[in-house]
């Protein structure tokens, strides 16, 4: 299976539609923003939170590809048990995204496929077949 | 070369810090045994009571009294003196009470006189067509997002299926004034005839009906779109423009009448079940609980399994609930006291009498609710499209292709097509394949079983394994 380039590295500057948000008012509604990279380009997240809650709130809908098919899958049970939120965090493949509380600075990574690293650049994806077990 | 790790030796291991957890380590530590509580997350609260310690009064407000009623056993916790071990995750309990757990990237372990295990629940799986698509959660994990991140959805979100869960999730939606899409619920008039039977004993634990009503009523009364007895769930997707396949509508019929109700988020629930990958992983006896739709583990009158010195409390020994886990808990930690000999058994004995009373108390409404919000068959046992296994991405009709080529249970789906071979182990698709089996086999899911569930209870790899 190719890696489509768009489909690894996508614009995060405007999401698409967010599928949640800090409550208006509520506690954590204000924590300071954190300055992270979500697939090689910078994004800024609401800190003091899973990398999940994190990345869900900056418009982040796809956090990895199935190694089966390469369906898109997101966070599903938030508690630990489905590892449908498996992400790269720096350098560390198959990380749940819901365990782990987002820090400035972390290098994150949607897991495409099986658990191997991605590709480095562009034309590794382009010309191999990274995933090929 | 060796793990460099050393085995450290205390008197009980408590794992997991919901009110079962936490109530257990209190008593085991109030008799003066060094115990030790275990837990995956920064803190104590477990999923109901999670982020207790840090919630403002807004937040507390918002989630309503029963979430509130954490602090108490939280502080009571904190006053005990247990040693409470966070962001650890145990990966394996040995019949002879090893507890091996990784934390911050390291292993290390205790050998435990007692354990005490109180892993909690899970949601019932809720397999219907596109259940796997980005926007699509559980209720108990929109429920996470506000409780530990102050996070709702940010446009209306569609909540489908039954069960307490799903309707406290909408009152506290409506209390922090989210806009909800709506309620489709998938209980059926049949379902309230046939927990009619219950309903004495469901009067007798009046408090806990009242409540069920109230917030189904706030729900009404805020105008939320309520469908009743829906069927045939399935979601839609669609390509957003960030080119992300995503839900994008819930599908349903009542009574024969076709809806889609456009939602990009999508709360699903059906119920909470055990979580048994401990005690399945140990080897001790389970039964098929056929009121509950689930196995349980078989334990005494204590908690304790049928493996020496391991007992278990809360949810994961059958759904109770909150106030049922904190009892039983407690339960188990008089009882180990008492084994231990940091109790005599009079002691034990008369102070559990009072424990026992209530929890006897806090069940009446049981089987009125397992009755009233038992999951339809259809929403258990998928047709032949509906993705079951998500990790593996293996359908209900493949499994019941692995039937007729000969396969007789959970073990065998694996070698067949990987079927639960995934990282989460089961979890979410166990109680599935056994009944699709079940009902392909024309036999019990006692006489199909479970997954052999073998450790790493959780992942972790061979250079963590290795220690270094």
């Amino acid at each position: 299976m190719l890696i489509e380039p768009d489909m690894t590295i996508r614009s995060t500057d405007t999401p698409a539609h967010t599928l949640f948000k800090p409550l208006p008012g509520a506690q954590g509604a204000s924590a300071a923003n954190v300055a992270i990279w979500f697939n090689d380009r910078p994004l800024s997240v609401p800190g003091g939170r899973s990398v999940a809650a994190a990345l869900l709130a900056a418009g982040i809908a796809r956090f990895r590809a199935t190694p089966v098919s390469g369906a898109p899958r997101a966070p599903f049970c938030m508690m630990g048990a489905c590892f449908e939120c498996l992400v790269e965090i720096d350098g560390v493949p198959s990380r749940q995204a819901c365990m782990v509380e987002v820090k400035a600075g972390m290098r994150i990574r949607s897991q495409e496929g099986a658990r191997d690293l991605p590709p480095t650049n562009l034309a590794d994806a382009l010309q191999e077949n990274v995933h090929g077990r | 070369m060796a793990a460099d790790f050393a085995t450290e030796a205390v008197d009980v291991v408590v794992v997991g810090a919901g009110p079962a957890g936490m109530s257990a380590a209190t008593r085991a530590a109030r008799a003066g045994l060094k115990t030790v509580l275990i837990d995956e997350q920064d803190a104590v609260g477990g999923q109901i009571y999670r982020a207790i310690g840090r919630a403002d009064a807004r937040r507390k407000e918002i989630l309503g009294p029963d979430y509130a009623a954490g602090a108490a056993i939280a502080d009571a916790f904190a006053a005990s003196g247990a040693r409470h071990l966070t962001n650890a995750t145990v990966w394996q309990v040995t019949r002879e009470r090893g507890v091996n757990y990784l934390k911050d990237g390291k292993i290390g372990s205790f050998d435990a006189q007692r354990v005490i295990l109180a892993s909690g629940a899970l949601e019932r799986p809720f397999p219907i067509p596109g259940w796997t698509l980005p926007g699509v959660l559980t209720a108990g994990a929109a429920q996470i997002l506000l409780k530990s991140a102050g996070e709702v959805p940010a446009a209306p979100p569609v909540l489908a299926g039954c069960g307490p869960l799903l309707y406290l999730l909408g009152w506290q939606y409506v209390r922090a004034g989210v806009p909800i899409r709506a309620l489709v619920d998938t209980t059926r008039h049949e379902d309230r005839w046939r927990a009619k039977r219950h309903m004495l004993s469901a009067l007798r634990a009046w408090p806990f009906l009242s409540k069920g009503l109230q917030l189904i009523r706030t729900l009404r009364d805020a105008g939320v779109p309520i469908f009743e007895a829906a069927d045939d769930l399935r979601v839609e997707a669609s390509v957003g423009a960030d080119r992300v396949e995503r839900a994008a509508a819930l599908h349903f019929t009542t009574q024969g009448k076709a809806h889609r109700l456009e939602a990009d988020v999508i709360l699903l629930h059906q119920g909470v079940v055990p979580n048994t990958q401990f005690t399945q992983a140990l080897r001790a006896a389970h039964r098929w609980d056929d009121a509950q739709l689930c196995f349980t583990p078989q334990l005494d009158a204590w908690g304790e399994l049928d493996v020496p010195g391991i007992f278990v409390a809360g949810d994961g020994a059958g759904i109770g609930g909150a106030q049922a886990a904190a009892l039983q808990g407690t339960l188990a930690g008089l009882a180990v006291a008492a084994q231990l000999g940091a109790l005599t058994a009079a002691t034990r004995d008369a102070e559990a009498a009072a424990h026992r009373r209530a929890l006897a108390g806090v069940m009446r409404i049981r089987p009125f609710l397992d009755s009233l919000y038992r999951p339809r068959d259809v929403n258990r046992i998928p047709g032949d499209e509906t993705i079951v296994c998500r990790c593996e991405e293996v359908t209900a009709g493949e499994l019941r292709k692995f039937v007729g080529l000969g396969c007789v249970g959970p073990n065998q789906a694996k070698s067949f097509g990987r079927c639960g071979m995934g990282p989460c182990q089961g979890r979410m698709c166990g109680l599935t394949v056994t009944e699709v089996i079940a009902d392909a086999r024309r036999v019990s899911p006692a006489e199909v079983g479970y997954y052999r569930i073998r450790p790493p209870i959780k992942p972790l790899t061979l250079g963590e394994l290795a220690g270094e």
